[in-house]
């Protein structure tokens, strides 16, 4: 069962609101499909992102995928530990391994991504 | 009935050991094949510091047989297989008329007459078909058992110490590119002592029927070294660090020997007329039109297969192979380049997803092992 306090998209992101700013990163899910992880691709600070549009890359030894925003806003953070430590995504993947962190521009969004028995249906289907 | 032979995928000897663990399973030239059981950086880290135990059975097992089975391989590969002492193996290509690499390959020589030609699983077929054609005329027989045949590969540090007690054949007489006929585990095997990794370790050629007896004595034999088994994306990572083409990527029909950094392997001086040698004697004489190097990266990206490569503003060549680099612990490539760039030390860049990143030409292998 995944964490119950977020939300998540069907590309395998999730999503932790706190007020008017979120966190995202990749489900263990995704992190497990892709094997060990070996680098990741973060957009600047200031940048702003649509929903669902692409904010980066993530990289394992064998394979590339895109990484798809599931809210819109201005991304304030990013995790400067995951270019040391891209294995972070896979050992703490909705922890340490978090990815960005975005101001919401429009907090109502969440309410249209999977919540977390929904996501589990999704993997299980998988 | 040949073409449902290749629609099939086939399962090896050893498919329900790689299930029984949870090994990830992907299709790899027309086999069902072990990615990565633990993960590939710790596979990758086994047959470093200890050693890995690989399931090659999708591999192409070609015995060519007769009082002119050295004079025919001659005639259809590059190398020549005559110069072999028996027990000793070198590495070929076979390549096509216009010197075009068909597949490379190792070939053993087992006995005056007798001879095993390893090679890729995608291509066994092609070379099978290629290697009955060109040794029409010679007093030669090609006996193809690549689906009567399973290979394991100990690779790694602690090799000697897991298949030595295992084996009557005296392995600190096994010489690197030898092999010899015996028994592993009770087992007749063939015992080589070649690799894909860049480590010591020995490639076990046995009867599929006693695949399974094999493997799980390795297996255990190997608990107290910390054997682990290793997946193909191990595998892969590991060649590349140990500076080893792979055909499909670094070498294909459109590239030749020369151009790969591996002119060393045609053998011009031989007396045999050989499919390709026009073609790969003119290469010889006017130089390749693009050159094999090796790559790494010095900004943050990994270079990865089909990646434009640029001198400056100059396109000059494409990357062929590329991955993050467990050893170095940064990524590493191969590209093929124009030769002017192929200088050790020289800086390029490589596209990445639109960013031009730097990388630096080095020499051939990134990783070479301990003394």
């Amino acid at each position: 069962m995944v964490p119950p306090e977020l939300r998540y998209t069907k590309d395998h992101e999730w999503v932790r609101v706190d007020g008017d700013e979120a966190t995202v990163g990749i489900t263990e899910y995704a992190a497990s499909q892709l094997g060990d992880i070996v680098f990741v691709e973060l957009p600047d600070t200031g940048k702003s992102l649509a929903q669902f549009a692409t904010f980066g890359v993530v990289e394992s030894v064998k394979a590339v995928s895109d990484l798809f925003a599931p809210v819109s806003g201005e991304i304030v953070a990013t995790n400067d530990a995951l270019t040391a430590s891209p294995e972070l995504v896979n050992g703490e993947p909705y922890g340490d391994g978090w990815m960005i962190r975005v101001r919401l521009a429009n907090p109502v969004e969440t309410d249209g991504l999977l919540d977390a028995a929904a996501y589990d249906e999704l993997i299980k289907e998988g | 009935m040949t073409d449902q032979a290749e629609a099939t995928t086939h399962e090896t000897p050893l498919h329900d050991r790689h299930v029984a663990v949870g090994a990830r399973l992907i299709e790899f030239g027309g086999w069902l094949m072990p990615v990565q059981y633990s993960g590939i950086l710790d596979e990758h880290r086994a047959v470093r510091e200890r050693a890995g135990l690989f399931d090659l059975s999708h591999m192409g097992e070609l015995f060519v047989e007769g009082p002119e089975a050295g004079k025919g391989l001659a005639a259809a590969l590059v190398s020549n297989p005559p110069a072999l002492a028996v027990g000793r193996a070198h590495y070929s290509m076979i390549c096509a008329e216009d010197g075009g690499i068909i597949d490379d390959l190792i070939v053993y020589r087992l006995a005056e007459e007798r001879f095993l030609v390893v090679a890729n699983a995608s291509n066994a077929h092609i070379v099978s078909d290629a290697l009955v054609e060109r040794l029409h005329g010679f007093k030669a027989v090609l006996d193809d058992r690549s689906l009567a045949m399973a290979l394991c590969a100990v690779q790694g540090p602690r090799s000697v110490d897991i298949v030595g007690p295992l084996t009557d054949v005296d392995l600190s007489a096994l010489r690197y590119y030898a092999i010899a006929e015996g028994h592993v585990a009770g087992i007749q095997a063939l015992v080589a002592r070649t690799g894909y990794t860049g480590e010591d370790g020995f490639e076990i050629f046995v009867e599929n029927a006693r695949a399974k007896e094999l493997w799980d004595a390795l297996i255990d034999a190997g608990k107290p070294h910390g054997l682990a088994p290793v997946g193909l994306g191990a595998r892969d990572t590991l060649r590349l660090e140990a500076g080893m083409p792979l055909y499909g990527n670094d070498l294909d029909r459109t590239t030749n020997p020369f151009e790969a950094g591996l002119g060393r392997v045609v053998k011009l001086d031989k007396p045999d007329a050989f499919v390709g040698r026009a073609a790969l004697e003119k290469v010889a004489r006017d130089g390749p039109a693009r050159k094999l190097v090796g790559l790494t990266m010095e900004g943050r990206g990994i270079a990865r297969h089909g990646h434009p490569v640029f001198n400056g503003e100059r396109a000059t060549g494409t990357v062929t192979s590329g991955t993050h680099s467990p050893s170095l612990g940064r990524p590493i490539a191969m590209a093929y380049v124009a030769p002017p760039d192929a200088e050790s030390g020289t800086i390029l860049d490589v596209e990445i997803r639109e960013q031009r990143v730097p990388a630096r030409v080095v020499d051939l292998p990134f990783y070479k092992r301990p003394a």
